[in-house]
């Protein structure tokens, strides 16, 4: 699952210069992700998670994320 | 717009710091929520909380309002300030106090009071003080 996040973050921010999957439990359904990308400069940070948000909307919505920690940094 | 949406929107809009929870700020049913909790309590904050449990549709609501997928939510002034690991961070570095200030002036440092109201007369103990 942990792959999952991983590739769609992957996918969502191409130019990411860090990005982390934690899978907290072990369960596959609590995870903490962290991400590192130019593309946040100058964002706040409602705004950079709501791109996060918008990267894993699919397991959001379909439950697959039961609880998700995010960690945005605009810079490397 | 449903009356459970304008309910909700009426409470952001008029109450000074919001906290949408699993729970309520006496019981709180969830780690996250907590967490949003104390980073207001860590400021000296007063709040208001709602508890999202007692129907599927207030975060249905809450959500296709502020944009949000998850919850806590914490709103200042009317504006959507994040979620748990937003306001912790906030709390942090300073710049939660900055933003109420900004927000609010000094109306927030009132002596961190804390309450929790209902949005919806549903299976909820509490009914909206005002």
């Amino acid at each position: 699952m942990s792959e999952r996040l991983q590739n769609l973050l992957e996918g969502a921010f191409p130019d990411a210069r860090g990005l982390e999957v934690l899978d907290r439990t072990g369960g596959g359904d609590h995870f903490h992700v962290t991400v590192v990308s130019p593309r946040f400069a100058g964002l706040s940070l409602v705004e950079q998670h709501r791109l996060v948000y918008d990267a894993l909307a699919e397991p959001l919505a379909d439950g697959t994320i039961h609880e998700l920690r995010i960690t945005t940094r605009g810079d490397a | 717009m449903s009356d459970l949406s304008d309910r909700i929107k009426e409470t952001i809009d008029t109450e000074p710091v919001v906290a949408f929870i699993k729970g309520t700020h006496e019981q709180c049913m969830c780690g996250n929520s907590e967490r949003a909790l104390q980073a207001l309590r860590s400021v000296g904050a007063s709040f208001t909380a709602i508890d999202v449990l007692p129907d599927p549709a207030i975060r249905q609501e809450l959500s296709a309002l502020s944009s949000w997928p998850t919850i806590p939510q914490v709103f200042v002034g009317g504006e959507l300030v994040g979620g748990a690991d937003i306001v912790q961070e906030l709390a942090t570095t300073g710049e939660l106090e900055a933003k109420l200030n900004e927000k609010l002036g000094d109306a927030w440092r009132d002596g961190g009071e804390e309450r929790t109201v209902a949005v919806t007369d549903r299976q909820d103990p509490f009914r909206l003080a005002r």
